[in-house]
């Protein structure tokens, strides 16, 4: 196949040198011919860009006008791939999202990869591709990069950290110990889908209607929250693993308040709301990967929904629940009937009903 | 899925408990079976809704609860041994036993793996031919028929390393054992609907006649519940004691027969050791002769087994429904469901862990500050 200034991934395949080694072999972590093949490739086409192109030690980069922020996270999900989804697009994702919740314009991500042996280089370059889509749709670049491989038995096929680097505007003051008795919290979409997803396929457990995840980059929908609230939204989280349940937590026991989560007000689609019922668990509980909580003044309130709303990623925005001073760093929800519960805080995952 | 809006209805809800509130002019106390409802009814906060007076009292109706720590204790040492692959419900996983729990057992480098059904830990066995899969088989009458299922196709297809544990546990006869017991105080039941889906409820108006008490068969949604609720108070207020069945969409007198025609080939009942009662006759279900051979208990010779119970722990009395979860000296304080002392703190359908989890806040906050 021969090189092209823009690289058709719709229709890639295994470029010549690759060919050779439709799996992923010891040496192309070897930092040799083989590594330096799989860079040329397979991630340079993919990432493009000024600094990557350098292909120097370190990813140097223009001054930032700013304070910094400086996030990492580490993905591990399996099934690499699911409905809405790869573990590349979340790899990027879940970096522009935490950064984008801390109110930074995401720019610049870093990718490492710890590939197993025998991992398939097609699906490699599957993921790579995903990663680099995700990376276009949120307006960041992918500028450095590492790529270690591990005996077979020794990995789940693919493992990814991203790093990323963000701009956070000097006036800008956000932060859960900030948020106090009076404040709205506003949830920008449905609950439960990324988590449901995983499981649906993961356990083999085959819904009617198929379970999509919410995968997607926050910063866009960040910024309009921001220039709709200003400073009066006091807080923004994206709840990921362990739900919106242990984000409010989080920020209950951070500002040292209670909250009041109207149930009755909590968007799950009902697909999902069902698989959860079946499996005995609270969808407040499961993973999102693209969505977020906004801790806001009540005032504010109205005008934020509405700016989540106009935006394609907060349609299904609602106003969930309350910040309250009574029952500091505790959760109570008002259920349905009209009854007052407690919501308890989760120990470890949650686990699946006998019946 | 119309079932998780209709019935939780809030307006339909408020007025059941104002028709209920009318009904009820002196205290009673009824007790729910099936763990299910328990933690229905905490999540919900139905127990706020009832006039004052109305007490609900939990029965033992958790399987994780009343499984014997002993057996506990086998399905530990069993998935210990290196060919074992041990497949299980996901609650189970947490329950303790003397020493340690079937996540600690995992670390430490068993095979254990959550199932959704036993009919995954069949086709688990087909695909690991030289593995012994195992598994863990608790649970009421509702329980059982995926389970005689498995059982049935293994033997059916020959599949000779699967086998199951198997420690189920009979409704009808807990209620007469509560019935009978001296320090009794349940007046009506709310029979477990799930289980009367499998086995009808022919096996009850004996028992309604026996003790004279109103058993009435009723649903998990909040409404069903308070239907359940309102049946049962009405009964109680007119000096009836009938058997009626508000869980028609589900529920017939008859039950599932193919089910029971299955579990009748692949079980018998036997006495049974519930953890925190005691011994039940013919309170159970165990392998029958021609199962014999996917018995895991006969197949693991496991000896060595010495079962000791927390001696701050009061399940069995909360289970029988003696004392409230609340009252037990060591809940909230040596007993969490971080630490759990006994069963009825793990499963979500424990009254121990209900109460801990859902418990109105008040309570609760005293807890944390304890």
């Amino acid at each position: 196949m021969p090189e092209t200034a823009k690289p058709d991934f719709a229709n890639w395949s295994c470029p010549l040198p690759l060919r050779d080694y439709p799996n992923i072999v010891m040496g192309h972590g070897g930092g040799g011919k083989l590594s330096s093949e799989l860079v040329e490739h397979l991630f340079l086409p993919a990432f493009r860009n000024d600094a990557l192109a350098n292909l120097g030690d370190a990813a140097v980069l223009s001054p930032l006008h700013g304070r910094i922020a400086l996030s990492t996270d580490t993905f591990v999900v399996q099934p690499l791939f699911f409905p809405g989804g790869s573990i590349g697009n979340l790899a990027v994702n879940g970096t522009v999202n935490d950064l984008s919740v801390s109110g930074a314009r995401p720019l610049y991500l870093t990718a490492g990869f710890v590939l197993e042996e025998g991992f398939p280089i097609a699906d490699l370059a599957r993921i790579v591709e995903e990663m680099a889509a995700s990376a276009r749709a949120a307006g960041v670049q992918i500028v450095t990069g590492d790529t270690k491989v591990v005996e077979r038995g020794h990995g789940d096929g693919c493992y990814i950290n991203t790093a990323g680097v963000g701009v956070v505007p000097d006036h800008l003051r956000l932060g859960p110990s900030l948020v106090q008795p009076g404040d709205v919290v506003l949830v920008s979409g449905t609950i439960a889908d990324h988590g449901m997803a995983i499981m649906s396929v993961r356990e083999g457990l085959e819904f009617e209607s198929a379970i999509v995840s919410d995968c997607a980059p926050l910063n866009d929908l960040a910024a309009r929250v921001l220039e709709a609230g200003g400073n009066s939204v006091h807080a923004m989280r994206d709840p990921t693993r362990g739900g919106l349940g242990a984000t409010l937590y989080e920020i209950a026991n951070a500002a040292n308040a209670g909250i009041v989560v109207e149930e009755a007000q909590l968007p799950v689609r009902p697909a999902v709301h069902a698989a959860c019922e079946l499996l005995g668990l609270d969808p407040l509980f499961v993973a999102n990967e693209g969505k977020m909580a906004v801790f806001v003044a009540a005032d504010a309130a109205d005008a934020v929904l509405a700016a989540m709303r106009a935006h394609s990623l907060g349609a299904d925005a609602q106003r969930i629940a309350r910040v309250v001073a009574d029952h500091p760093q505790m959760l109570v929800a008002r259920t349905r009937i009209g009854s007052n519960r407690v919501i308890p805080a989760q120990i470890g995952e949650q686990l699946p009903r006998i019946c | 899925m119309k079932y998780l809006t209709e019935f939780r209805d809030g307006e339909v809800a408020s007025r059941m408990a104002k028709e209920i509130r009318q009904i009820v002019t002196r205290p009673w106390c009824i007790m729910e079976v099936c763990g299910g409802q328990t933690h229905s009814i905490i999540r919900n906060g139905i127990d706020q809704l009832l006039p004052e007076g109305v007490e609900m009292v939990h029965g033992p109706g958790c399987p994780v609860c009343v499984t014997p720590l002993e057996v506990i204790d086998r399905a530990l040492a069993i998935a210990a041994q290196p060919e074992v692959i041990l497949c299980s419900f996901g609650d189970m996983l947490r329950v303790p036993g003397t020493d340690k729990d079937l996540f600690q057992v995992k670390s430490a480098g068993a095979d254990v793996r959550i199932v959704y059904s036993p009919l995954d830990a069949v086709k688990i066995a087909i695909k690991n031919p030289e593995k012994e899969v195992v598994f863990f088989g608790v649970g009421f009458e509702t329980t059982a028929p995926p389970n005689a299922m498995a059982l049935h196709i293994a033997r059916q297809q020959g599949v000779r390393n699967f086998s199951m544990l198997v420690s189920h546990v009979l409704v009808p006869p807990a209620i007469e054992a509560i019935m009978q017991s001296e320090s009794n105080r349940v007046q009506a039941f709310l029979a477990a609907g799930h289980v009367c889906s499998v086995m009808g409820y022919w096996q009850y108006p004996p028992i309604a006649e026996k003790y004279r008490v109103p058993i009435v068969v009723s649903g998990f949604e909040p409404l069903d519940i308070m239907e359940g609720l309102r049946r049962t108070l009405l009964q109680l207020e007119r000096g009836e004691h009938r058997v009626d069945n508000a869980y028609e969409r589900i529920v017939t007198f008859d039950g599932n027969r193919t089910a029971q025609q299955l579990l009748a080939e692949v079980f018998e009942v036997c006495d049974r050791p519930w953890r925190g009662i005691g011994v039940i006759p013919a309170s159970g279900w165990r392998l029958n002769a021609a199962y014999h051979d996917f018995d895991a208990e006969r197949r693991f010779a496991v000896t060595d087994i010495h079962a000791v119970e927390s001696p701050l722990c009061h399940s069995g009395e909360v289970l029988r429904g003696a004392l409230k979860p609340n009252q037990c000296p060591a809940f909230g304080k040596q007993c969490t469901p971080r630490h759990p002392l006994g069963a009825t703190m793990v499963s979500s359908e424990g009254a121990c862990a209900a109460y801990y989890n859902y418990g109105r806040y008040i309570a609760v906050e005293e807890l944390t500050h304890a």
